[in-house]
């Protein structure tokens, strides 16, 4: 009996684990600007070849710009990496989605949109956030640069076997209340290293109910909360979204495809090394209130007593007091986007809650599309003009300020409701005060200055 | 591989990989001078260059996959982390640029205060601490190899090209 991981594992092992790691095959590497310029050199100064160009697919998505689609008065050093980036794809014979190419966005929102992310694959990135593509019951993780380089040559990577962690999310989730907030739920349980050494498998009746979108936000944490890698079974909601998509299989091949992809989830009675249970049911829309995805708690509720140093230093630095609510706490930037939430149904929730409003005079709101195809379909349903007309600022699809490495940042001291995965010290800009939620609470936000409840702005079903 | 060097320590648990290289200094092509940015935004850390042994809390590196946070570790002059426990992706990236993670109980790390002598002995996989006790850290088999006997990780796959060959013909 078996795990969907022990499935996907087994059946790409090259060389079985001995003394040394196991030998196991990669059928998916997805690169981007960031984490593989030395790997190319790597290669270059050994004068090797990349092994399987028609299994490596590469965009640019952290360090360009959101204000428009060219590089020209771009930050120097970074418009250098994406044409390096561009120059390697030539060189080596790589497909790339580049800036001026209609299918290029954020490297975990256009794997499955292109449908190159399919069950049973394994899919690697020198991004850790990679974990995005186990909602589609693939086993994706990310990977350092010196295995990018690895993958690139070979087509294999060197790796040990993780342990089999189960999490259960039971239930229905409550009007306003989303998978972004199962997802902080359980790491604010169980820590950012809870999840160390394991690949986490998310199941129970409220993450079947949940549409590939939301299932690929959940996936995408699972490193937050310290697991590589996270996997959803695939099941009709995966077939369906994957059905037609330009990389996905075709007549026959699409048949023959779906029956092996149905034979991928867990065994009953398979064996797990750890086990959680999370009842959404009572689930409250969730926030973070510190430098951790782990210090998560209920948007009613209040800062919790420090309970070392490095708590403490936590709330200083967000200039948050103990016992403080965070509901009514002022925001100064809103930011919806990121590989975690800036898919058409993220923009699409958040479009719903400022139909007909404004965002705050005190707050500058950013909506990053993650991807260009999302942006066209966005706009194509008039969400931008829902976003303009509030007084958004609508932007072309990246990274943005999730990792502000492009000019999208956060100013010191400011604070800001985001969607994106991380509220690490300085991760926004220098001093950023970063305070992560999902789509819905992030534009309630926008509209009243301060965190808002989403649920009590109405029209939430 | 052995060396003896007196420890700076950062006592703070969960520190992420954006306190040891923040991201705006990921935009290079290469690693030349990425030791100059190490903990850039965290001053009052006080690592101060001179040690090859970094003593941190628990759960140390967690977050992005950036190997630049073993770089500009290496760059700065140090050659091991201890700590209680590390992130995943940060372990496998360390071992690849023969730099050590190297995990201690809470017992041991409680021991290790700035400026603590400590000799580290990967063939024996020692830490000796000066005036308290010498402990056994694990470390990955394979990994040590190659380090210890200078082999490369990439030319061992490469050695198996017929067999990643006929699992291709094969799939």
């Amino acid at each position: 009996m078996k795990t969907l991981y022990d499935k996907i594992w087994d059946s790409h092992i090259v060389v079985p684990e001995t003394d040394a790691p196991a030998i196991l095959y990669i059928d998916l590497h997805l690169i981007h600007e960031v984490t593989t310029p030395q790997a190319f050199t790597g290669l270059r100064r050994r004068g090797l070849k990349v092994r399987r160009p028609d299994k490596t697919v590469a965009t640019m998505d952290h360090s360009i710009p959101t204000t428009s689609r060219s590089l020209i008065g771009f930050d120097e050093i970074a418009a250098n990496q994406v044409r390096t980036l561009a120059q390697n794809c030539k060189d080596f014979g790589i497909a790339l989605y580049d800036l001026e190419s209609p299918k290029q966005g954020i490297v975990h929102v256009i794997g499955p949109e292109l449908g190159v992310t399919q069950p049973g694959k394994t899919i690697v990135c020198g991004d850790s956030h990679t974990s995005t593509h186990g909602a589609f019951g693939a086993l994706a993780h990310g990977i350092g640069t010196s295995e990018v380089e690895m993958v690139l040559a070979t087509q294999c990577l060197l790796q040990r076997k993780s342990k089999n962690s189960r999490v259960d999310f039971d239930g229905r989730l409550q009007p306003g209340v989303t998978a972004k907030d199962m997802i902080l739920a359980l790491i604010g349980k169980i820590g950012t290293g809870g999840g160390t050494g394991s690949v986490f498998e998310f199941m129970g009746s409220a993450v079947r109910g949940l549409d590939m979108e939301a299932r690929m936000t959940i996936c995408n944490m699972s490193i937050e909360g310290g697991a590589r890698a996270g996997l959803v079974a695939p099941d009709d909601t995966t077939f369906q979204y994957l059905s037609g998509r330009e990389f996905s299989p075709k007549a026959k091949s699409w048949d023959e495809a779906v029956a092996r992809w149905k034979k991928l989830p867990s065994d009953d009675g398979a064996h797990y090394d750890h086990s959680i249970t999370i009842d959404v049911n009572a689930l409250e829309p969730m926030i973070t209130y510190g430098t951790n995805p782990g210090m998560a708690i209920p948007l009613t509720g209040r800062v919790p007593q420090p309970q070392n140093d490095a708590d403490a230093a936590a709330l200083k630095y967000m200039a948050l007091e103990p016992g403080q609510a965070l509901l009514g706490h002022p925001v100064d930037v809103v930011f919806i986007g990121s590989c975690t939430n800036s898919r058409l149904s993220d923009l699409r929730n958040a479009a719903h809650l400022m139909k007909g409003r404004k965002v705050n005079s005190s707050v500058r709101m950013l909506v990053v599309p993650g991807s260009y195809e999302v942006k066209r379909q966005a706009e194509a349903e008039g969400l931008d003009k829902i976003f303009k007309e509030a007084g958004a600022e609508w932007r072309e699809a990246g990274c943005s300020m999730c990792i502000a490495m492009n000019g999208d940042a956060v100013p010191a001291g400011k604070v800001a409701v985001s969607t994106s995965n991380r509220n690490f010290e300085g991760r926004q800009g220098r001093g950023a005060r970063t305070l992560l939620a999902s789509p819905l609470t992030a534009a309630a936000s926008a509209v009243e200055g301060r965190v808002a409840d989403p649920r009590r702005l109405g029209g939430l079903s | 591989m052995k060396f003896s060097s007196r420890v700076v320590v950062v006592p703070q648990e969960n520190i992420d990989t954006d306190q040891i290289i923040p991201a705006r200094f990921l935009k290079v092509t290469d690693k030349v001078g990425i030791g100059s940015h190490l903990f850039e935004d965290r001053p009052e850390f006080q690592v101060e260059k001179g040690s090859q042994v970094l003593v941190a809390g628990n759960n140390f590196a967690c977050g992005s996959s950036r190997e630049h946070a073993v770089w500009a570790l290496a760059d700065f002059g140090f050659k091991a982390v201890v700590s209680t426990s590390f992130a995943d992706i940060f372990r496998q990236n360390a071992l690849k640029n023969g730099f050590l993670p190297i995990v201690v109980d809470p017992k041991t790390h409680a021991l290790l205060k700035p400026g603590t002598l400590v000799t580290v002995d990967l063939a024996a996989q020692t830490l000796s601490i000066e005036g308290g006790p010498t402990v056994t850290f694990p470390i990955d088999s394979f990994a040590k190899t190659c380090i210890l006997e200078n082999l490369d990780e990439l030319g061992y796959v490469l050695k198996h090209e017929a067999v990643i060959s006929a699992f291709e013909k094969s799939a």
